[in-house]
């Protein structure tokens, strides 16, 4: 399939190469976008974002399908992460930040006045970094915590425990010892709290600023895991530096570049796509490793 | 694992008994140099044996560390003893305080100290009339009142300079910093003017906490801020993207995490006014009864008891300002350990 494609790509004057993760990308069952009944999914038009008089994101239009796996990746600075952190406006969290543009849930603008921006983050979860479990809590209370900030009322809060664990693919190892602290986990199953957390709220999105950056091969696996798992039920966005990762999670790739102005967003396509027959040549440059 | 072979732990490794012996060996020396200079030259006195032991130590174990292991070690082991006795000559005065307090303040301390307070007794008395019931009961209500007031002020304060980050976090700051230097007697003097004989025109305990408060509340503000600072902020953006509201996310995590914290800084203030005297000298009315209330009649506390025993000048009430410093002490060191295990025992569980 690649090959038959490979000699009508000829962009730039250089015949493009598939990249070495195009067989990881084709390996995964393939996904048909917009087939449940998820909602509309998201979408952002125009969207531009500054800190300060820094402009640091340049009109970045994206649809991203009800019940798909989207990866952002790009070099260090390219403006990922303030991309999805403009998606649930974590972005205005930062002093100084700016954004213009819409970004479309179910068709309504968040950003639109009147908008309560607490609900707006219960729709759209997001999963951090590092892990970050709440140290004063235990395992159980970080879990449903976003009930108690949220201030909503669950009718079976150990139904919603149980099932957000398990969906975070965490709870045969915590069952036993839901009152112990978060921070007696290691870091994969401290991560794996994390997405459980933002899962207890039953958000239609989530967010993961490269969710596995800091942890090890095998907490990324068990992870990459619960992100294809979770996507039959929700619309994920991940910000990840790891190309494997890239493949083999999402459905869709957007590369993103910052030739040092605010950051622009290069191609998006199918991740088969993206991996074999790149659009563009920085594109190429970067899937098959010659910089970034 | 039960195949393992049995390990011995060999690390870290103990000093052998060689190394031990000249260890003790430079210590004696030191000790003994010590004495021959100042028998030998004009110096006299405790301080003067303890700095030529501390020169003598640190220069000997210096040029022994040089002949065995060169002069870098030498230096090291210098530097080691200067920061030993920096850490030696913080602490005698605090123990030679406590030692001196404890000493002379035991031979006053009765049960019936406890359970009498002065309204029928004179500082000249024998020990065995009246007591400092009143003083007691005085100081924890002062406390109590001005922690009431200055710990949601001094948190609220903190809170506004860490969270909210307002147009006026600049000014505030620079308020509270210069509001730490406020010497007591100046609060004291400003409650005097400005609510004592304007409006209530009396003395009471009320008065006495006003003033405390203003010196308390800097001291909570600054240190909580601290503490508030030390909060990783990942933890407030987990919180906000949770859908937490701002203030939902500082009182459900943020001030969660730092509760040990608080507690310090709550710690410092106490320990700040504890032992205030001048304004409770101005404005407390230092009645000599147990009064119930803090907002009518004069109030006993314990640094007015210290100051108006010494000030009667008899072997007795002597006697007494040392029972009440004693007390005070150990009041002060019991608020301070009750609250460091109230705070850990929850951290714990």
């Amino acid at each position: 399939m690649t090959t038959s494609h490979e000699s009508e790509k000829k962009i730039m004057d250089t015949t493009v190469k598939p990249s070495s993760f195009a067989d990881v990308a084709q390996a995964k069952p393939a996904k048909t976008p917009g087939t449940r009944a998820l909602g509309k999914g998201l979408e952002t038009r125009g969207v531009h974002a500054w800190f300060g008089k820094h402009h640091v994101l340049s009109n970045i239009s994206l649809d991203f399908a009800a019940g798909t796996v989207t990866a952002l990746i790009g070099p260090s600075g390219c403006g990922k992460s303030t991309f999805i952190r403009t998606i649930n406006r974590m972005h205005e969290f930062i002093p100084g930040a700016a954004m213009a543009g819409e970004v479309l849930l179910d068709g309504k603008d968040v950003y639109a006045s009147g908008t309560d921006v607490t609900k707006i983050r219960l729709q759209i979860g997001m999963v951090f970094q590092k892990p970050n479990p709440f140290p004063s809590m235990t395992i159980g209370e970080n879990v449903l915590s976003g009930l108690k900030l949220a201030q909503l009322k669950v009718d079976n809060k150990d139904d919603l425990l149980e099932e957000s664990l398990e969906r975070a693919g965490l709870w045969s190892e915590v069952k036993d010892r839901l009152s112990a602290h978060g921070g007696s986990l290691s870091g994969g199953q401290q991560q794996r709290l994390c997405i459980a957390r933002a899962l207890a709220v039953r958000p239609q999105v989530l967010l993961m600023d490269e969710p596995c950056s800091a942890l090890d091969p095998g907490s990324t696996l068990r992870i990459e895991e619960t992100i294809r798992h979770l996507s039959d039920t929700m619309t994920i966005i991940i910000v990840t530096h790891n190309m494997q990762q890239a493949a083999r999670v999402s459905d869709y790739t957007a590369f993103f570049l910052s030739d040092g102005g605010p950051g622009q967003m290069i191609e998006v396509a199918p991740t088969s796509e993206i991996f074999s027959r790149p659009q563009d040549q920085r594109t190429e440059n970067y899937v098959t490793g010659r910089f970034g | 694992m039960s195949t393992a072979v049995e390990a011995v732990p060999t690390k870290p490794w103990k000093a052998s008994t060689r190394e031990r012996a000249t260890d003790c060996a430079i210590f004696l020396v030191s000790i003994i140099s010590s004495y021959t200079v100042v028998a030998v030259t004009p110096m006299k006195g405790k301080l003067a044996y303890f700095a030529l032991f501390f020169i003598a130590y640190a220069i000997l174990t210096s040029v022994f560390r040089a002949t065995q292991r060169g002069s870098a070690a030498a230096k090291d082991a210098l530097v080691n003893s200067l920061v030993a006795i920096g850490a030696i000559v913080t602490v005698i005065p605090a123990a030679s305080i406590l030692a001196t307090v404890l000493a002379k303040g035991l031979p006053g301390i009765s049960f019936g100290l406890f359970r009498h307070d002065m309204a029928l007794a004179t500082p000249t008395d024998p020990l065995s009339n009246g007591g400092l019931l009143h003083a007691i009961t005085g100081t924890l209500t002062l406390v109590l009142i001005a922690l009431i007031l200055s710990v949601p002020i001094g948190i609220l304060t903190a809170l506004y300079l860490t969270e909210i980050k307002g147009r006026f976090t600049g000014p505030i700051r620079f308020l509270v910093q210069a509001m730490s230097g406020v010497p007591s007697i100046v609060a004291g003097l400003f409650i005097l003017s400005a609510i004592l004989y304007p409006i209530t025109k009396a003395y009471s305990g009320l008065m006495g906490s006003l003033a405390l408060t203003i010196l308390m509340i800097p001291t909570i503000a600054r240190t909580s801020e601290e503490v508030l600072n030390l909060i990783p902020n990942e933890l407030r953006e987990a919180g906000t993207a949770l859908g937490g509201t701002q203030w939902r996310t500082v009182v459900m995590i943020v001030l969660p995490a730092a509760k040990s914290g608080l507690v310090t800084a709550i710690i410092l203030g106490v320990a700040r006014i504890a032992g205030e005297t001048a304004p409770i000298l101005l404005l407390t009315g230092g009645g000599d009864r147990v009064n119930p209330s803090a907002f009518n009649g004069p109030m006993g506390s314990l640094p007015y008891y210290i100051w108006k025993s010494f000030n009667a000048g008899s072997p007795e009430s002597i006697t007494r300002a040392w029972a009440g410093l004693l007390v005070l002490v150990g009041l002060v060191l019991i608020l301070f350990t009750s609250a460091r295990f109230l705070s850990s025992r929850k951290a714990a569980k």
